[in-house]
């Protein structure tokens, strides 16, 4: 940790668009600050930006974290999955505590608003995908409120442009992924993942939508977990919005959500790229907090999950 | 010389969206035998949006992908066996299994600008060493230019042909013939079309990509398709016949399949009728069209408001979901009493 600021310090690998988006979110961060910027391309638009900030930078890549560990308390990964499997290699020998902000599904897979406190206790964490974070605090609401879920579906539109290749090529693992948090964390016998990549102009925000056969007793219930999730996932993801409450339509439970992303360095309608970054640094910050203060402290200044969950 | 005119009949997999997706085995082994017996060349069978596509979003199948491909694989012998499939909907896993089954033409679709999410999947196909042909569906929401770039991505990745579908049955033949002129001065593989009536024009626009070089024409029996149903194949392989092209059925042999058709499947056939029409107005996919009739009732909203409200969104096919947000907006809006029992989970 920073002793002259109480901050801890963390180091993002990946320079593209998630990454610098990354890097201005935690610049804003009351409890962690971005103290490296790596990636292994020296030309990159993000490299650039980040030293422009005064921010240290190095396109030396995962060697550079090796030879400055000291230098950092905490690492984002923002490459790609492969990537990552090839990273954590090292990320296990320098002990850093890790965020996953790929899909490649090798850290606990965790959602603020209802694992956060069980995850920072791990030390490679996966921030699961867009529509996982986007999805699960309601499949979470919905598992809390009915009594049994047979199946659950996601289906979210993201606008084109926020589309990046990496993401267009590896629709596979999204999909998966996605279907295998929803499984886990709704415990649903069934779920599947659909995904829309649309090219309109103006650009359309991220919109997902969930639908769950479940047997439940009381439709005011749902109503009302999903409206208390909406309120703890905002806390973190400013831009999540319920378009559609809970109905009932052809016996199966419906609803909507957009994120408007916060803009702070990718455009507003890329609420996909916003809500992972978000719940990253959502996790960071916990994670701080959980360091840096004593178990009794943190209970006395009651700082712990309950400020993120439902 | 007139290159051979190939038919690509999707009465088993677009006709599954004028019936929910609930086409039974039973219909699927009866059809898939006459196909054979007409000599149809590719026989498209699935649920209508395709492998791994069953879902709330679009409707859940009555059989399973596997089910509905075992049943036509039985019977289609000259006849080569088809699948459409949209990345995002369905998965790599949905594809091995059309593949261990022995799938011969794999149809790999994706929105019209949007022809590099179906890179790994016509790579995985051609890998195999089997039939893959590129889709741009709503072709309709672009130009000929931009059309052209995408095309020649598939045709990069290695697709065998290349399709523009008029998803949503916008098209005029002046429109076609621009698209399909542009694209077969510019590509080197066949070029394919798929139309649809929603403006009674899925004969013509059929015909008009034909003139101009298209040599893979999608029909249906009976029109048996989404919206107001595709390109009427009798009707098609008629003019085909009249206008001397060189094809492999014939009317004769076409009479016993819509014979078939009419027995055992198409008794709901789709006509056009005002929604259709709107659905081809807007540019709306056609397959849009009983979910927008079936929620426009149900929230009490104007039928054609919705339409227009969800064509200024721009929505692509796969974004069903929007409609009841958006009728749900409406209602809202109009102060109905339906949203808000809807709201309190009476269905």
């Amino acid at each position: 940790m920073n002793a002259e600021y109480g901050k801890s310090r963390v180091a993002i690998i990946g320079t593209g668009r998630v990454g610098t988006d990354l890097l201005f979110k935690t610049l804003s961060s009351c409890y962690v600050e971005p103290v490296a910027f790596v990636g292994r391309n020296r030309n990159s638009e993000g490299l650039s930006i980040a030293r422009d900030l005064g921010i240290e930078v190095s396109s030396d890549g995962i060697d550079f974290l090796r030879e400055n560990a000291d230098s950092f308390d905490y690492l984002f990964d923002a490459t790609s999955a492969d990537s990552h499997r090839l990273n954590n290699i090292v990320f296990q020998q320098i002990q850093k505590f890790i965020i996953d902000l790929t899909p490649a599904r090798l850290g606990h897979f965790c959602v603020p608003s209802i694992n956060l406190r069980e995850s920072a206790r791990h030390s490679n964490v996966n921030m699961i995908t867009c529509g996982g974070q986007a999805a699960l605090p309601l499949a979470h609401a919905l598992r809390q409120s009915t009594s049994d879920i047979e199946y659950l579906e996601i289906v979210s539109s993201i606008s084109s442009r926020s589309a990046g290749i990496a993401t267009r090529e590896n629709i596979d693992e999204y999909l998966t992924t996605t279907e295998t948090s929803l499984i886990r964390f709704s415990g649903t016998k069934r779920a599947k993942a659909i995904l829309n990549i649309n090219p309109a102009y103006p650009d359309v925000c991220m919109q997902t939508t969930v639908y769950a056969y479940a047997i439940f007793g009381d439709f005011e219930k749902i109503a009302a977990c999903v409206s208390a999730m909406e309120k703890a996932v905002k806390r973190y993801v400013p831009g999540y919005e319920i378009v559609l409450p809970p109905v009932l339509d052809k016996d199966r439970i419906t609803l909507s959500l957009t994120v408007h992303g916060r803009g702070d360095f990718l455009p507003k309608y890329a609420g996909n790229l916003d809500i992972i970054n978000c719940a990253a640094v959502a996790v960071a910050e916990y994670k701080h907090q959980a360091d840096s203060r004593t178990e009794v402290q943190f209970a006395k200044e009651n700082i712990d999950q309950r400020s993120y969950s439902a | 010389m007139q290159k051979k005119i190939l038919i690509s009949d999707p009465t088993l997999r677009d006709g599954n969206h004028a019936i929910r997706h609930q086409l039974t085995l039973n219909q699927i082994e009866a059809y898939a035998l006459s196909a054979e017996k007409a000599r149809i060349d590719i026989l498209e069978v699935g649920h209508g949006n395709g492998l791994g596509a069953s879902s709330s979003l679009l409707g859940h199948a009555q059989a399973s992908d596997i089910e509905m491909l075992e049943a036509a694989r039985k019977h289609c012998r000259n006849t080569k066996l088809g699948i459409h499939f949209i990345p995002g909907l369905g998965k790599n896993a949905d594809l091995d299994i059309a593949i261990e089954i022995g799938v011969d033409v794999f149809r790999i679709a994706s929105h019209c600008t949007e022809a590099n999410t179906t890179r790994r999947y016509i790579e995985k196909v051609k890998s195999k060493e089997l039939a893959a042909y590129g889709v741009l569906m709503m072709s309709h929401m672009a130009d000929a230019e931009t059309l052209c770039e995408q095309a020649m991505l598939m045709e990069a990745y290695g697709a065998d042909g290349l399709v523009l579908m008029d998803s949503a049955g916008f098209s005029t033949p002046d429109l076609v013939r621009q698209k399909v002129t542009y694209l077969k001065s510019r590509l080197g593989v066949d070029i394919g079309f798929h139309a649809h009536n929603n403006l009674g024009l899925a004969i013509a626009n059929s015909l008009a990509a034909i003139e101009c070089g298209a040599t893979v024409i999608d029909g249906c029996s009976k029109g048996f398709g989404a919206g107001a149903g595709n390109t009427q194949l009798e009707t098609l392989v008629a003019v085909l016949e009249r206008q001397k092209y060189p094809i492999n059925t014939s009317f004769k042999l076409i009479v016993g399949l819509t014979r078939t058709a009419e027995e055992l499947i198409t008794k709901d056939n789709p006509n056009i009728t005002c929604a259709h029409i709107a659905s081809g107005l807007y540019g709306l996919f056609s397959g849009y069209v009983p979910h927008i009739e079936r929620i426009a009732k149900k929230l009490a909203v104007d039928q054609f408001e919705l339409c227009e409200r969800l064509a200024a969104r721009q929505l692509i096919a796969g974004q069903e979901d929007i409609i009841l947000e958006e009728a749900f907006r409406l209602a809202e809006m109009r102060g109905g009493t339906e949203k808000k029992a809807l709201a309190m989970g009476h269905a």
